[in-house]
């Protein structure tokens, strides 16, 4: 068992817009360039051009379709999901040699993999399935929210982001402190009704998700008035109405 | 607690070299990061105009790219029979002496025996120059099959289109329509553009069958039945006509609404110098369009005439056009279609936006300020590629105009070197002589019979049978007609099939069977109906097996390019900007960049343009072609950074162009000046200063044409005007699609087809993270799309009792697919749709045989036929707009069964040979230490 950090300084996350979030994946391969080359061992591709290619990713994008009951027009909502630091972070506590642990100064959770023995019992614990373990290295994988970027001299300080953060082509992922309520994501989240995943499981999450706008709402109540007259909704009508309108010009 | 310690500031990289993506359409710039002098990490480069930073997955994953097991290694000669990809690899001295054997004869004797297509738009300017001088007029790009509709339509009526063109204003926009598009034409630009518009809370509407990515996010979807977005489109300009939300004072003066149009011949009136003439509303006189102070009238009389307005007054107001009478044909309920027009009309004129920025225009007239309408519109190949395509196209750019959106703020603004109206552009040239240049550019555009390439009996000039009666505007060629009719015969046979990236025995042919058997369909001798083929691709696709010499291309990183000016430009709505790819890493194998195998070519045949007199070459390779050539004096594929350095545009070469392009991060920007940066066709301060960039030598305002005038000529020659005179056999086409204002008829296949029996519409989208590739030789990508099941709507899927796992038998008139099939509910009700190119042959892109793509995946193309059927006349109809010749991919109509599960996809067209055996098994990947 390894215990948490009773308060952590910050609370370093994600928050990703579902209004605004087209499903094109390039968080997914930012992050796996990143990562590949750096943090802990690479990301392997197992069978890599073969008939089960099967890699290690530490953000995936899902798609879901919701049908509105009672009719109405089906709605896709696609979905990044990678670990979302969880305050209670039961993949932390149930690990049994240390090596998952969130860090007290920015309440990022790592994995250790010099310490990791590859038992899997965090992926287990994990109700959000964020945890991949590296068919190739034996080691548990999860999103280190760049770690080695956020802080990283010898990046420029705009560059100073999660990978998936500076590549997103919609701008949907936000970074930042969300125990400040002052910062830009608290705001965004305050704003817009941003919401914790699965809070029922009591793991606090740090990420946040903010919420696709309602939809669909043009349905015909506001339709523009005619310039016309009823009777002259054809071309004499409109030249009339023309030659009227040209007058005031 | 025991933290323990980490390195969160190692190294990032030993250097970061800047280069250009453009593995898709966008251009986008890049940071190539190296660790010792290997490529270790790719992001995208802030500083750049097209990306500012961002990179979507396919870029994000070029480090795959360049490392795929899938890349040629070396020159390949063919050693068994085609298709087999059985070859021996030799060098690059026999590989050119090869090629120059088989083409020099043909330059002798007829050079049009060369048909030589690129499958890719880049360095376009380059391959059609390299044409030109071998003087054979067979030559396209890929437009023809991809989207020349949008393209054509766009400089017919307003001197240019989306995408390349222009964008949308996304910084002012107010509310954007997106018609069609999946993921093609921009990628990233239309994601950062919907993540601006989102951030400032404007609305989206999406047009699309398809509820997917952008479609996904939009605020209103609108899931039109495919090839009857120009219907509604009308039905748009009807409810706008009618509620007067139209921008009077901007048809006016900058539009041909107020041209009188003669009722007898359909032509505009026009002075004795050729000038179209309105009638000024303060005299009520004729006078030239352009004079000084003259206030056009849209509602003139002049006797014998009609405005264009007038015209369209009586066209889109009858009640066909009315959202009641489109609705079930569109697939969208009427009050639907009402509303949206009314959110447009809403957006558009209560929103208007107004920037304090005076301009004078053409007419010598000053304005104090800049209004705008804002609401902008983009669309692509969805509404493209259907036989009724360029109506459909023309119908969005006239709404557009309507509106007023255009060149506005808040609306599609154009990026340099456009606006440049069709009569800027070349007409097309296809004169041949042995052993000569061609008579000029092969492409352009026609505006009147007189243009068409006809041969002097009035068969076509060329192989695609571009520029013909069959389809007179096609500005792009047709390169799906290619194979099938140097196979037929049709209109003549030729000796070389010259390609460069263009998968035509797979993705990029309609018919994929067919065209495999074309390829190797042998004539009574035995000898192949297409003699020799000669193809450039930078990995082992499916189109190498069935070449005879394949010139082995490199990666995108390890090339020289220009996106130049005279070409596809990167430039923004308000800067000219173009830009270099330059090797970040030299190739490994023995492999050439397609451009500078082209020029060693050209040397090596001493082809006119590439050498001095005396046979000596002009430039060595691509790089000396790019910083050495002039176009006309000063003008050269670069603008930036000219003659001493500081030249911009125009100026003598300079040879440390290259580098400064390197140090200045691969691109070259120059900001239009203030108030120079909207109204641009009109606006004197954006035309003087596009003459000083070399983009004109003169300034060139014009009007928009609502009214296509040389589409009038054609179908007065349909009815018996003038001396060209088209074959009687199309004079019914003509007369009904060449319409001067646009049009809606139905999709071809509808005609040929009977709905009942094929009651669905099947399309393909891209994928967004494999956008404009067909790389599935990505090892990160493929994990994204391995295979690619049939989607159904909930209508369908519920009517057969479909259930997870179950697979189906899909067939159109022409053949059948036996495909896994899954539910998407939100889909038009009689349409089915799958990913583009994600099914791969059996052995090709170093792939094991079973892999996913090969075993799951498929290709629509084999249901869709280049030819429509038969109808006993004896003629070769092509699945094509009878306006452009664009393939018309998505007219078509299928039926669905469901069958019991399958182990594999069908049809399997079996394995063949890989010239560059497979892939590693696992990968771990990590450069540096």
């Amino acid at each position: 068992m390894t215990a948490l950090p009773e308060r952590t300084e910050r609370k370093l996350g994600l928050v990703i817009d579902l209004d605004t979030c087209v499903g094109c994946h390039a968080c997914v391969i930012s992050c796996k360039g990143w990562n590949t080359e750096n943090y802990g061992a690479p990301l392997s591709d197992m069978d890599a051009y073969g008939a089960d290619p099967v890699g290690t990713f530490l953000n995936r994008v899902h798609s879901y379709e919701i049908e509105p009951e009672g009719g109405g027009c089906a709605q896709t909502v696609h979905f990044p999901k990678s670990c979302l630091h969880c305050e209670d972070a039961p993949c932390v506590t149930v690990c049994p040699t240390g090596a998952s642990y969130k860090r007290a100064e920015d309440g990022i959770v790592l994995v250790n993999e010099d310490a990791c023995i590859g038992c899997g019992l965090c992926a287990w614990a994990c109700p959000y399935g964020a945890r991949e373990m590296d068919r190739a290295e034996g080691v548990m994988k999860k999103c280190t929210l760049c770690v080695d970027r956020i802080y990283n001299e010898n990046l420029e300080e705009v560059d100073r982001v999660p990978a998936c953060v500076r590549t997103c082509p919609a701008g949907a992922r936000h970074f930042g402190d969300l125990g400040d309520p002052d910062s830009t994501v608290s705001q965004l989240v305050a704003e817009r009704g941003g919401f914790d995943l699965m809070p029922e499981q009591g793991t606090k999450p740090v990420n946040k998700y903010l919420p696709p706008r309602p939809k669909d709402r043009l349905t015909g109540a506001a339709a523009t008035a005619p310039a016309l007259p009823t009777k002259r909704r054809d071309a004499t009508g409109f030249l009339a109405w023309l030659d009227r309108t040209l007058e005031k010009i | 607690m025991n933290q323990p310690w980490i390195d969160t500031s190692p190294k990032v990289s030993d250097e970061i070299r800047k280069t250009t993506c453009y593995m898709c359409a966008c251009r986008c710039g890049i940071n190539v990061h190296m660790k010792e002098g290997r490529v270790a990490y790719i992001e995208g480069n802030r500083d750049h105009p097209v990306n500012k930073g961002v990179l979507c997955a396919k870029g994000s994953a070029g480090i795959m790219q360049v490392n795929a097991p899938a890349r040629l290694r070396a020159p390949l000669r063919r050693v068994g029979p085609r298709g087999s990809g059985e070859f021996k690899e030799i060098s690059w001295d026999e590989a050119l002496g090869l090629a120059r054997e088989w083409l020099t004869p043909i330059r002798k004797s007829d050079p049009s025996k060369l048909a030589f297509f690129t499958g890719r738009d880049q360095s376009q300017s380059f391959t059609s120059f390299w044409a030109q001088a071998f003087g054979t007029p067979n030559y396209a790009a890929h437009g023809g099959f991809c989207s020349v509709n949008m393209a054509a339509a766009g400089i017919y009526t307003m001197g240019g289109a989306f995408w390349e063109f222009g964008q949308p204003d996304w910084d002012r926009a107010k509310l954007f329509m997106l018609f069609g598009v999946a993921e093609d034409h921009d990628s990233n630009p239309i994601k950062m553009g919907i993540g601006k518009l989102k951030a400032r809370g404007a609305r989206i509407i999406g047009v699309n069958p398809i509820r997917s990515g952008y479609n996904a996010v939009a605020d209103e979807w609108l899931g039109i039945t495919p090839g009857t977005d120009g219907l509604l489109i009308l039905s748009l300009v009807h409810c706008l006509m009618e509620a007067g939300k139209i921008d009077l004072d901007y048809l006016a003066r900058y539009t041909d609404a107020p041209l009188l149009v003669d009722d007898e011949t359909g032509l505009f009136l026009r002075d004795d110098g050729g000038k179209t003439l309105v009638v000024d509303r303060a005299t009520g006189h004729l006078r030239p369009f352009d004079e000084k102070g003259v206030r056009p009238d849209l509602n003139a009389s002049h006797p014998g005439h009609r405005t264009v307005m007038q015209l369209m007054a009586e066209r889109y107001l009858k009640p066909e056009y009315a959202p009641e009478a489109v609705a079930d044909r569109c697939g969208i309920a009427a009050p639907r279609i009402r509303a949206v027009a009314a959110e447009i009309a809403r957006v558009a004129f209560d929103e208007a936006i107004t920037l304090d920025q005076a301009w004078t225009d053409f007419r010598g007239e000053r304005h104090e300020k800049m209004t705008g309408r804002p609401v902008a519109f983009h669309a692509m190949r969805g509404i493209s590629a259907h036989s009724n395509g360029f109506q459909t196209c023309r119908a969005l750019h006239v709404l557009q105009i309507l509106l007023g959106a255009v060149e506005v703020p808040g609306g599609f603004r154009f990026k340099p070197p456009y606006p440049k109206p069709a009569t800027a552009h070349p007409r097309p040239h296809c004169n041949t002589t042995p052993e000569m240049p061609l008579d000029g550019p092969h492409l352009g555009f026609v505006h009147g019979p007189e243009d068409l390439a006809l041969k002097a009996d009035g068969s076509p000039a060329r192989i695609d049978k571009a520029f013909t009666w069959e389809n007179p505007m096609s500005a792009h060629g047709l390169m799906h007609m290619v194979i099938s009719n140097a196979h037929a015969g049709d209109p003549y046979r030729i000796d070389t099939l010259f390609m460069y990236m263009a998968n035509m025995s797979w993705n990029s042919s309609m018919n994929t069977g067919g065209v495999m058997k074309m390829l190797t369909d042998t004539d009574e001798n035995g000898d192949y109906v297409i003699p020799r083929i000669i193809y450039s691709d930078a990995y082992s696709s499916e189109m190498v097996a069935y070449a005879d010499l394949i010139l082995p291309d490199t990666t995108y990183l390890e090339r020289h390019d220009c996106i130049s000016l005279l070409d596809r430009p990167i430039c923004e709505a308000d800067a000219a900007a173009d830009a270099i790819r330059w090797p970040v890493v030299e190739p490994d194998r023995d492999v050439r960049g397609f451009q500078t195998a082209l020029i060693q070519l050209a040397n090596l045949m001493e082809l006119p343009g590439f050498v001095h007199e005396g046979g000596s070459p002009k430039w060595q390779d691509y790089a000396d072609y790019i910083v050495n050539h002039e176009r006309k004096p000063g003008v050269g594929p670069l603008a930036g950074f000219r003659g001493d350095g500081e030249q911009v545009g125009r100026g003598t070469p300079n040879p440390d162009q290259l580098k400064r392009y390197i140090d200045n991060g691969g691109f070259f920007v120059s900001h239009i000046p203030e108030g120079a940066d909207f109204y641009k066709p009109w606006n004197m301060a954006y035309q003087d200063w596009a003459v000083g960039m070399g983009l004109y030598n003169a300034p060139q305002p014009y009007l928009f044409n609502l009214y296509v005038e040389p589409m009038r000529k054609f179908q007065r020659a349909a009815e018996g005007h003038g001396d060209r005179q088209p074959p009687d056999h199309l004079r019914d086409q003509i007369r009904k699609v060449m319409d001067p204002l646009p049009i809606w008829y139905a999709p071809f296949e509808d005609d040929h087809v009977d709905p009942e029996e094929y009651p669905i519409h099947a399309l393909t989208q891209r994928p967004m993270a494999m956008y404009h590739s067909w790389g599935s030789q990505n090892a990160w990508l493929r994990q994204i799309h391995g295979q690619n099941p049939m989607y159904l709507p909930r209508e369908i899927w519920e009517a057969h009792g479909f259930a997870d796992g179950d697979w189906a038998r899909v067939s159109s008139i022409h053949g059948a697919i036996s495909v896994p099939v899954a539910l998407h509910a939100g889909l038009n009700g009689s349409t089915i749709w799958t990913w583009n190119a994600i099914g791969k042959r059996k052995g090709a892109w170093a792939l094991d045989k079973d892999a996913p793509e090969a075993t799951k995946g498929f290709l629509l193309n084999h249901l869709i036929h280049e030819l429509q059927p038969p109808r006993g006349d004896g003629m070769r109809w092509s699945n094509s707009d009878p306006i452009t010749g664009q393939a018309a991919w998505f007219d078509l109509r299928v039926k669905i069964e469901k069958m019991p599960a399958q182990h594999e996809t069908d049809p399997d067209m079996g394995v063949m040979a890989s010239p560059v055996g497979r892939g590693p098994r696992n990968l771990r990947w990590k450069v540096g230490k």
